[in-house]
């Protein structure tokens, strides 16, 4: 089973929720976590863990091979990405507006611009005492999250069965990157929190999932702080909030020095039950 | 005109509510954009009015005429993002999936495939309730283009800053250092970079602040919840002052804070706010340091 946690703001509990419930769910399941917030990952900062195995992540990009190269233009012509340019006896490749597509390698008459893999980060395999937990990080000043992420849910499936509970924490937003985190999950948890700059990004992250026609439940974090909107809104639409974590200092500050919570306080570990009593009834 | 851009790495640090607070401070003389298109909040708390909104195209969609196309499959062999789908033997695009590179309309051999301008969202001007030009937009779902949508609002933001003539050109930046990010640095005088003194909020600070160096941008820090970790709070400051970012204020973890958001104010409205003055004096280190 396929659980991804998102959220439209950025900073709602995405990591708290998926590393917590990783651990929790550990206990009594196999389960692999995948950090899929591949410009910032953080779930490795909370947890334990010993590295396994390393790769690099490439994309393919064109490499000019002057040699037969006619200068007919041609590879200019057919990137719809402007990447590739002829200026007078040069062909110029900017890989960071590459999307990979192949058109100008494949369509050379002269096979002038064959692919080449760029490395544009790296994805490292960790085991934890309970479970296993891959991270995938990008090279700063590389710009396009969607292939590292797409590579990332690759190993995943390869590496790992149908019987474990594969968690993924996805990165903010609501486009490309979480589309592409998101649109393989059997059940999405929408984490937010009960103010106006949370409800107006659950919005537009329910409307998101709405389009992608995902089962999505909704999970309220700092629960007391803020106004109702959230839980209305949702009672509303007949969308399940299947936990509320309440507001608490003392979460903030365990979370600052990056340990997890739910061996600590006990309330966190009883709305962690309600979520995976949830995850079961879907099962 | 001087163009600032508040960016954070880890979302969640209080950078809108922020920003939105400069934008106050710095009164009639700034256009304020918020470029963090995925998910813009700056127009909860500004409350913008008397919008003007335009639609934003930006890259293409492969459209297959079915009563052309003979199902031969040329454009599912080339597509590198599993875009092309067959049903039944009929081929068919999955729009989210395409990224308009337009290689199968290259070698369909019926010309059955065309690709269409992508709209990709809406962008707007309005003026805030403190009278300020507001540029803002919203990304399409699951739109491919978010680094495009931020130029286009910042040109525009530019525009209006230069033909108004004012300062200050205030930019709310998305979390994260991806294309959106980059986007917005590009032409900045300045960063402020938020953070928090968690494990997250360093780590992610230390990454955007990495890719704020490839541009070569002075930048200066606010360590917003400053008092909830000290230990982690005086990293961040010694991290500060290796890299050689002005340290601009550091804010107490307050939650009257989230009670002016939840009144959709910003906190430097709230009287007697503590936090009004150390927002003020970042203000005041900012234009010093511009």
């Amino acid at each position: 089973m396929k659980i991804a946690i998102a959220s439209g703001k950025g900073g709602t509990g995405k990591t708290t929720l998926s590393t917590n419930l990783a651990s929790f769910l550990a206990e009594s399941n196999n389960v692999v976590l995948t950090d899929l917030d591949v410009e910032e990952p953080n779930s490795g900062l909370f947890l334990k863990s010993e590295l396994l195995h390393q790769e690099d992540k490439h994309k393919m990009i064109p490499v000019w091979d002057s040699t037969a190269c006619t200068l007919c233009g041609n590879c200019q012509q057919v990137c719809n990405y402007h990447a590739v340019l002829r200026i007078l006896d040069d062909i110029m490749v900017f890989p960071e507006l590459c999307h990979s597509c192949y058109a100008c390698s494949e369509l050379c008459p002269t096979n002038s611009l064959p692919m080449q893999a760029k490395k544009m980060g790296e994805l490292r395999h960790f085991k934890t005492p309970k479970f296993d937990f891959i991270e995938s990080r990008l090279i700063i000043g590389e710009e396009q999250a969607v292939p590292l992420i797409k590579q990332t849910l690759d190993y995943i499936d390869t590496n790992f069965t149908d019987d474990y509970i594969k968690i993924f924490d996805s990165p903010p937003g609501t486009s490309c990157p979480v589309i592409e985190a998101t649109k393989d999950a059997d059940l999405v948890i929408l984490i937010t929190e009960p103010t106006p700059f949370g409800f107006n990004d659950l919005k537009l992250a329910i409307d998101t999932m709405y389009e992608l026609k995902k089962s999505f439940a909704v999970v309220i974090n700092r629960y007391g702080i803020g106004n109702k909107d959230v839980d209305n809104y949702c009672d509303k639409k007949n969308i399940p909030i299947i936990a509320r974590i309440p507001n608490d200092r003392k979460i903030a500050e365990l979370y600052s020095n990056g340990e997890l919570l739910y061996d600590k306080i006990v309330e966190v570990k009883q709305q962690l039950e309600s979520v995976s009593n949830y995850i079961n009834t879907l099962k | 005109m001087r163009e600032i851009v508040v960016i954070s790495g880890k979302g969640g640090t209080g950078k809108t509510s922020i920003t939105a607070s400069l934008a106050v401070l710095a009164g009639e003389d700034v256009v304020v954009a918020d470029c963090d298109v995925d998910a813009a909040d700056m127009h909860i708390l500004l409350q913008p009015k008397n919008s003007v909104s335009e639609d934003f195209y930006s890259g293409e969609l492969a459209v297959i005429n079915q009563d052309i196309c003979t199902q031969c499959g040329a454009c599912f062999d080339v597509c590198r993002f599993d875009a092309i789908d067959v049903n039944d033997g009929v081929h068919i695009v999955d729009e989210l999936s395409c990224e308009g590179c337009g290689y199968c309309a290259r070698v369909c051999p019926v010309d059955a495939i065309t690709n269409i301008p992508l709209n990709v969202g809406k962008w707007h001007i309005a003026k805030t309730r403190f009278n300020q030009h507001f540029v803002h937009a919203k990304l399409g779902i699951g739109a491919d283009n978010s680094g495009k949508l931020v130029a286009q609002v910042k040109n525009v933001a530019k525009e209006i800053a230069i033909k108004e003539n004012k300062q200050f050109v205030l930019v709310d930046g998305s979390p994260g250092v991806g294309c959106p990010v980059v986007s917005s640095l590009s032409g900045a005088n300045f960063v402020v970079l938020v953070t928090e003194p968690t494990v997250s909020g360093l780590h992610d600070l230390k990454r955007v602040f990495e890719l704020v160096n490839k541009f070569h941008i002075k930048a200066g820090c606010i360590i917003n919840k400053a008092d909830l970790n000290l230990d982690k709070a005086n990293e961040i400051i010694k991290f500060l002052k290796d890299e050689n970012i002005v340290h601009l204020a550091n804010i107490p973890y307050d939650e009257s804070f989230t009670e002016a958001m939840t009144e959709c104010k910003t906190i430097v409205e709230i009287e007697n706010s503590k936090i009004k003055h150390l927002i003020n004096d970042a203000w005041q280190l900012i234009n010093k340091n511009i």
